[in-house]
């Protein structure tokens, strides 16, 4: 029998918490845990005796008492503070989906040219691009709006017959130091119904929520059809290896013919600026904070963009364009179905951040007035409230949110196009 | 049958002198052809860009050129400009007015600094440039760093003025040096450890104001500057230079808790880098002038600068901790197990193996975030502090000299932006080739 020998009798140390490693991370942890939720209750004991007023999130219900001069929703000076905070962020997402639907135009446009053979254009769009990226975005922001207010004309040098200033694209769109004025379409048969002319008896356009509410559903539907027709026949092609005929057309015509049939119905106009008196009415103004925001911001991260687009480009390596020729694919097909698909898996995440970013960056809205939540919310609410810690906690939720929210759908994409590795 | 060929007439005996190449196919031509005519879309897109590069040209050169550099005040400008160029605007809507640099520059650059006083911030950037060659270039003589550790506390006592303070905050670092030296080994590495954290710390809450303000009493003194006076340039660098130095050791340790197994420090890490994030630069500003204030107790109540310099540091940490995350991250497994089949500790893995490489690869992203910080300390102006893109060219145009005039200080500021931030790419630019030891 062999003779068995206690095991070492397991006496706990204090000195085990700090030199065993089973015991020292838990240690860490709790020391981590203890520092953090003083530090915090330090804060927020502080928080609690200078901040006498109390929390109190009522001041949103109240009315506001200050106008907004641009507006997507319906809005009055006797409105509350939580519908100016809506309007604030309405405008906020306006001016980032249209930035960001420009600076990928001209960011994919200009990476491509930095690209080009030619050496004049290459060096032209590195120019730009250098040129956007190391200088402060708030200079851009001050040089478009000032070029929009010291250089372009007075509404009235487009008066009388031998007149300084000209409209343009058929005098239909005018650039003034108070703004550009575009057509607007409006409906003669609107959904909410529309005044008649007293002297005419004709219907005075006007355009709802409504009206647009249908167009968008017809659209969407469309491109829904669209797609399905397009899956249909990939599905064809991969079984008989004919493409049916026409695919193109269907899929073009499933968008556009019921879009414009019910545009047609509603009777879609245009209604084009014109000058009465002093200044320019009807059409759509678009104020010069806005172009200056929205152009600044698509032009700096335009730059952005147009390197990460490079990037992505060069990133797919010589051998498969030639790999793909020696297959006997067309270059358009190599294109498309070689380098692109490797091209995007690098372009898309980044280019994503830069949407993101370019969210964040249109806060300085605030060196052009153009009223967006942070002006709204985070500045002349909080200044007449008094609500500073309400107000600016509120505005970066809102800024969180919407950061969170597009980081986690890029990581859904970016685990949906992982490289599948076995 | 050989020498048959050699009686053949029409069998040339000697070799042909070379012929030039076409014409066609050298110098010049050849690099026009290929480089922009080399079909007919790229000759379109070559035209366009010379007309395009015209059209930008004959609109500035000559405004810029033909600029006037000599008057007091922009009705000056205007009356020198009719009488050289005639009242009519001669040159496409007039020419620039450079006086404005030329009479306001040193306002640009310093703000509001008393200007008796320049060469203090002038002697400081001179000295920064001396800290930082050592870190920056190999070939520095390494007895530089003496001046890369002092120079923080001589920066500070240059630009405010503050001679006490400084030592007072530095004699902290001494004590803490001194504990881990001597102290250590007498009661135990972690008890030293814990002390050498500690003691420096109190000793910064309790004893070095003090200390400051009585040796600013002894020793002879500079004349102290607010931090209201800074402004312009000198103002982004001291911003910039602080918040790159502070948020570089902030980025890293927030970037190895995001990495750390421990659930509770991984959490909060992700929760600070995540919130700092997702949340504009502005906001965190406004946050600093309007409700930092509460956070803090009553009493305490830093100026606008140093509110600013800590919000900017934690917002760029978070940024940097994402950058470094991502070097860690490419890192290949192995790197960590051969570092723990070494037998190395955590700290030292880190030190020795894990960080040195992982920085390497995070350079690019480091470098573009500070350009990005140096490029956002612009936004203070809305904060009220001086910038010098807005807040400078606001305090220029609203006095009646200069009034209305625009396009010559943005050109002026954004250039100097511009050779900063087109420096620094540069300068990570040469950095990767140098480090890139694995691609030869």
């Amino acid at each position: 029998m062999a003779t068995m020998t206690e095991p070492p009798s397991e006496v706990f140390r204090l000195s085990q918490l700090i030199y065993d490693t089973r015991y020292r991370s838990m240690t860490i942890q709790v020391v981590a845990f203890i520092l953090i939720m003083s530090g915090l209750f330090y804060l927020g004991s502080n928080v609690a005796q200078n901040y006498e007023r109390g929390f109190d999130f009522g001041f949103l219900g109240n009315r506001a008492g200050y106008d907004i001069n641009q507006r997507l929703i319906e809005y009055t000076n006797d409105s509350t503070h939580g519908r100016a905070a809506i309007v604030g962020i309405l405008n906020t997402l306006l001016v980032a989906v249209l930035g960001c639907i420009t600076a990928t135009i001209i960011g994919v446009l200009m990476g491509i040219l930095r690209l080009s053979n030619n050496w004049i254009v290459a060096k032209l769009a590195s120019a730009y691009v250098e040129g956007f990226r190391n200088v402060p975005l708030l200079l851009w922001i001050l040089v478009i709006g000032a070029i929009m207010t010291e250089a372009m004309p007075q509404p009235r040098d487009f008066r009388g017959d031998d007149a300084e200033a000209s409209m343009i694209l058929g005098e239909s769109v005018a650039f003034t130091n108070r703004g550009i004025y575009i057509p607007n379409v409006l409906f003669t048969r609107s959904l909410s119904g529309n005044e008649v002319d007293t002297e005419t008896d004709a219907a005075i356009a006007t355009a709802s929520f409504a009206d647009w509410a249908v167009i968008l559903v017809v659209l969407v539907a469309g491109i829904v059809g669209s797609v399905i027709i397009g899956r249909r026949a990939q599905d064809i092609q991969d079984r008989t290896g004919v493409r049916p005929p026409g695919t193109f057309w269907q899929r073009l015509g499933v968008i556009v013919v019921p879009t414009a049939i019910v545009m047609l119905v509603l009777g879609a106009t245009l209604d084009f600026p014109e000058l009465r008196g002093f200044n320019f009415s009807g059409g759509i103004h678009l104020r010069n904070a806005l172009i200056a925001l929205w152009f600044a911001l698509a032009l700096y991260t335009g730059a952005f963009i147009a390197e990460i687009v490079r990037a992505g480009i060069m990133s797919v390596s010589k051998g498969q364009t030639e790999a793909s020729y020696a297959l006997g694919l067309r270059p358009s097909w190599t294109m498309n179905l070689v380098i692109l698909p490797q091209a995007l898996r690098v372009i898309i995440p980044p280019l994503i951040s830069q949407f993101l970013n370019l969210t964040k960056n249109s806060s300085l809205a605030i060196a052009v007035g153009y009223m967006d939540v942070r002006a709204t919310l985070g500045g002349i609410t909080v200044n007449q409230t008094g609500r500073e810690l309400e107000g600016i906690m509120l505005l970066g939720l809102f800024y969180l949110i919407t950061s969170l929210t597009i980081s986690g759908a890029m990581n859904i994409y970016n685990s949906s196009v992982k490289l599948k590795e076995r | 049958m050989s020498d048959m060929n050699a009686n053949r007439a029409f069998v040339r005996s000697d070799m042909l002198p070379e012929q030039a190449p076409p014409a066609l196919e050298t110098g010049v031509v050849k690099w026009l052809r290929e480089n922009l005519f080399s079909s007919w879309i790229n000759t379109i897109l070559t035209l366009v860009s010379f007309a395009l590069i015209y059209w930008v040209a004959q609109i500035i050169v000559p405004w810029a050129v033909f600029g006037i550099w000599d008057a007091g005040s922009l009705t000056e400008c205007r009356a020198i400009r009719d009488e050289l160029y005639g009242v009519s605007d001669g040159h496409g809507g007039g020419v620039a007015c450079w006086a404005v640099i030329a009479e306001r520059w040193p306002q640009i650059i310093f703000g509001f600094y008393p200007s008796d006083l320049y060469w203090r911030p002038i002697l400081a950037f001179a000295l920064f440039w001396v800290a930082i060659t050592p870190v920056l270039f190999e070939g520095a003589p390494r007895q530089l760093l003496v001046v890369t550790v002092a120079f923080p506390f001589v920066a500070v006592a240059l630009l405010w003025g503050n001679v006490g303070g400084p030592i007072a905050v530095a004699l902290g670092f001494a004590l803490g040096w001194a504990i881990y030296k001597f102290a250590t080994p007498a009661i135990g590495q972690l008890a030293g450890t814990i002390a050498t954290i500690v003691v420096p710390i109190l000793y910064w809450i309790l004893l070095s104001g003090y200390i400051g303000d009585g040796l600013s009493a002894i020793l002879p003194g500079l004349e102290p500057v607010g931090s209201s006076r800074f402004g312009g340039f000198l103002l982004a660098l001291v911003i910039g230079i602080s918040c790159i130095v502070l948020s570089l050791p902030i980025g890293i340790m927030l970037a190895l808790a995001r990495q750390s197994d421990l659930f509770i420090i991984n959490k909060s890490a992700v929760v600070f880098i995540e919130v700092f994030r997702g949340v504009p630069m502005i906001v965190w500003l406004f946050s600093a002038s309007l409700l930092l204030g509460y956070f803090l107790p009553e009493g305490m109540d830093p100026d606008d600068l140093v509110r600013v310099i800590i919000l900017i540091t934690l917002f760029s940490a978070a940024y940097i901790a994402e950058v470094i995350r991502g070097g860690l991250a490419a890192l290949p497994r192995g790197q960590y197990e051969g570092a723990d089949s070494l037998g190395l500790d955590y700290w030292q893995s880190m030190r020795l193996i894990i960080l040195p490489q992982a920085l390497k690869i995070s350079i690019p992203g480091i470098v573009s975030t500070f350009i990005g910080l140096f490029k956002d300390t612009t936004l203070v102006v809305f904060i009220g502090l001086l910038d010098p893109l807005k807040g400078l060219s606001d305090a220029i145009r609203a006095t009646t000299e200069w009034n209305g005039i625009y396009w010559e200080l943005f050109i002026f500021s954004g250039a100097i932006f511009f050779i900063f931030c087109f420096g620094m790419s540069q300068y990570s630019q040469y950095l990767e080739r140098k480090l890139a030891t694995d691609r030869r």
